[in-house]
């Protein structure tokens, strides 16, 4: 085994006890990234001055006997999150050349945690995406199948831990762009609790359902990367003000006596035949660890992508707005005035997914239609909200595929929107309801892509996603295989 | 809105759009417009479906977890130097961001 292989917790383990150091495997790291970059292309920019530097301070750290939960763990993070100093695009060329002059509280938490960064990693355009197909600086290829995406937004940064071109990354999750990358990748990603981690620093696409996640090898690392990002912060006003549990002590728990839901609304015509196998051997997994599957039903869920396609896209064009050319970012030449100025920045520095939802969310929200859409998908939201309410009275979590499909071919669904949108049918209820949700592997497609199982738990109960998930992945006994790069 | 509906069966016209993007401060050329108002249409007739559902005395929502007023501390706090907060901007002259000539 190469050191870019491994997990935190094996890192953790060889750093504490065999004199493994950080540098070492920074090094490791950057070898992978030299060896297999030039066909995945994870990442949009990459730190390795700034890595190997902070290696080396990691390795004086440790010779000191300094051991921090993430010291000298090589992370790669979205180039969604402001990082102070280094280039922070969000995947357009309206913020191609913006440095941030601060640090995203998740970033500046694991700096403090001993984290050495990699790298940004690529996106779709201000996270509006399933494939990671809309970012200005190109695509990222499923490390499973260079023909293949690696689900989005956050696809560089899932493609980046199953290539191990880093050791976790950090995502970010408004419908399903970590769980839904995560298992087109076959790596573990989790989309926590609205409010649990803050979301200073993060690139605001829709803000009441946007929410920082980790992406990693298994779920003990999933634990470990949660430990370290979550918590209230006084910066962000909706992040919440209770207590984080140690998430590793949720490991080996067992879950024998649960209920388990299965929502029938779920399980649909249009399913990948694979998964729908995948997904029936993960509720016999479930069963055979002493646990009960029950059928529940989530009678609103046909309507959360229309819900999801009102409210995130309104949002949107509110965040939107504030990319101007005065500030920051890109600003083309020639404007006779201000109007113009605006309208040329913002023509010629947005790609054509971007544009198209802020127009329907200009539109939803413009006078005369505001209440026929954006009041009247905000009730249907509080709707779907009761669903998962009203379901966790009888199960402690629920199952459900990640996605519908494994990964598709690049460029097969970027002529037709809705289609794109349908890739996250199974993951944008748990953002608007605000529940945390983890997809984590169970198998692989005959042709040997990865396929995801999702399990959701209620509001702050991300420990218990954390004990379902570790015991499924420990159970199910799925093939250890990696991506033939 | 400053558009009176056409009788087109379509949810939203090419003189809507060219509304709308007016409201967003976008432009776009005339192959762009007939795409998107197509686009366009497709997904907020999509989005009809929303009116299969009762939702009599239903509160809409905004927030999953809804916090209700929540206040700091009045105290004071380091804040970007103006070198700073002027480093990314297109144009600065002095301690102000540039633009075009706004006022006659």
């Amino acid at each position: 085994m190469e050191l870019h292989q491994l997990t935190i917790h094996e890192l953790q383990k060889l750093i504490r006890s065999q004199g493994i150091a950080s540098s070492d495997i920074v090094k490791s790291v950057f070898s992978r990234i030299d060896a297999v970059e030039g066909n995945v292309h994870a990442y949009i920019t990459l730190m390795k001055e700034y890595a190997f530097a902070e290696a080396a301070k990691a390795d004086k750290d440790v010779k000191e006997g300094i051991l921090k939960p993430l010291t000298g763990i090589p992370i790669a993070l979205k180039d969604i999150l402001c990082t102070k100093g280094f280039l922070t695009t969000c995947g357009s060329h309206i913020l191609h050349n913006y440095v941030p002059p601060y640090d995203a509280t998740v970033v500046q938490k694991l700096r403090e945690a001993g984290a050495v960064f990699t790298g940004k990693t690529n996106m779709d355009e201000f996270a509006m995406g399933s494939s990671t197909e809309t970012s200005y600086f190109g695509i990222t290829r499923n490390p499973w199948d260079l023909e293949r995406i690696p689900g989005g937004s956050s696809g560089g940064s899932a493609a980046a831990v199953a290539a191990d071109e880093c050791i976790a990354s950090i995502g970010s999750d408004t419908g399903g762009s970590i769980r839904q990358p995560a298992a087109l990748c076959g790596v573990v990603g989790m989309k926590p609790t609205y409010g649990r981690v803050s979301r200073f620093g993060l690139i605001a696409f829709a803000s009441s359902l946007d929410q920082i996640g980790p992406f990693t090898k298994d779920v003990e690392d999933c634990a470990i990367m949660m430990n370290a990002i979550a918590g209230y912060d006084p910066r962000e006003s909706t992040s919440v003000p209770l207590n984080v549990p140690d998430y590793t002590e949720f490991i080996s728990r067992g879950i024998g006596g649960w209920k388990v839901g299965i929502p029938k609304e779920y399980f649909i015509e249009g399913i990948h035949p694979d998964i729908e196998k995948a997904m029936q051997r993960a509720i016999t997994t479930v069963e055979g660890l002493g646990a009960t599957c029950v059928e529940i039903s989530l009678p609103h869920t046909e309507y959360c992508l229309a819900v999801y396609y009102i409210i995130a896209p309104a949002e949107a064009s509110s965040n939107l707005a504030r990319y101007d050319g005065v500030k920051y970012g890109f600003r083309p030449q020639g404007s006779i005035d201000l109007l113009d100025m605006y309208k040329k920045t913002r023509s010629a520095g947005f790609g054509a997914e971007v544009k198209r939802r802020i127009m329907i969310g200009t539109y939803a929200l413009s006078s005369g239609y505001y209440d026929a859409y954006y009041k009247k998908a905000s009730q249907v939201r509080a709707l779907i909200k009761r669903d998962f309410t009203e379901a966790f009275t009888l199960c402690d979590a629920i199952l459900t595929p990640t996605s519908p499909t494994p990964a598709f071919k690049i460029g097969e669904k970027m002529d037709d929107p809705l289609q794109m949108y349908l890739s996250d049918i199974f993951t944008i209820s748990t953002n608007l309801a605000g529940i945390p949700g983890i997809s984590v592997p169970c198998g692989f497609t005959k042709d040997g892509l990865p396929i995801g199982a999702q399990f959701l738990a209620g509001h702050f109960e991300e420990g218990k996603l954390i004990q379902i998930a570790s015991a499924f992945e420990k159970y199910a006994n799925i093939e250890k295989r990696r991506p033939a790069l | 809105m400053g558009i009176e509906k056409q009788d087109t069966g379509l949810k939203i016209t090419k003189e809507e759009v060219e509304y709308v993007a007016h409201l967003a401060r976008l432009d776009f050329s005339e192959a762009e417009k007939s795409k998107f108002t197509s686009q366009l249409n497709d997904i907020l007739m999509y989005v009809e479906k929303l009116n299969q559902v009762d939702t009599t005395n239903v509160e809409p929502m905004s927030h999953a977890i809804a916090l209700q007023n929540v206040f700091r501390d009045d105290s004071v706090h380091d804040s970007l130097s103006h070198d700073l907060s002027l480093s990314n901007a297109p144009e600065a002259r002095g301690p102000f961001f540039r633009v075009p000539k706004v006022i006659e």
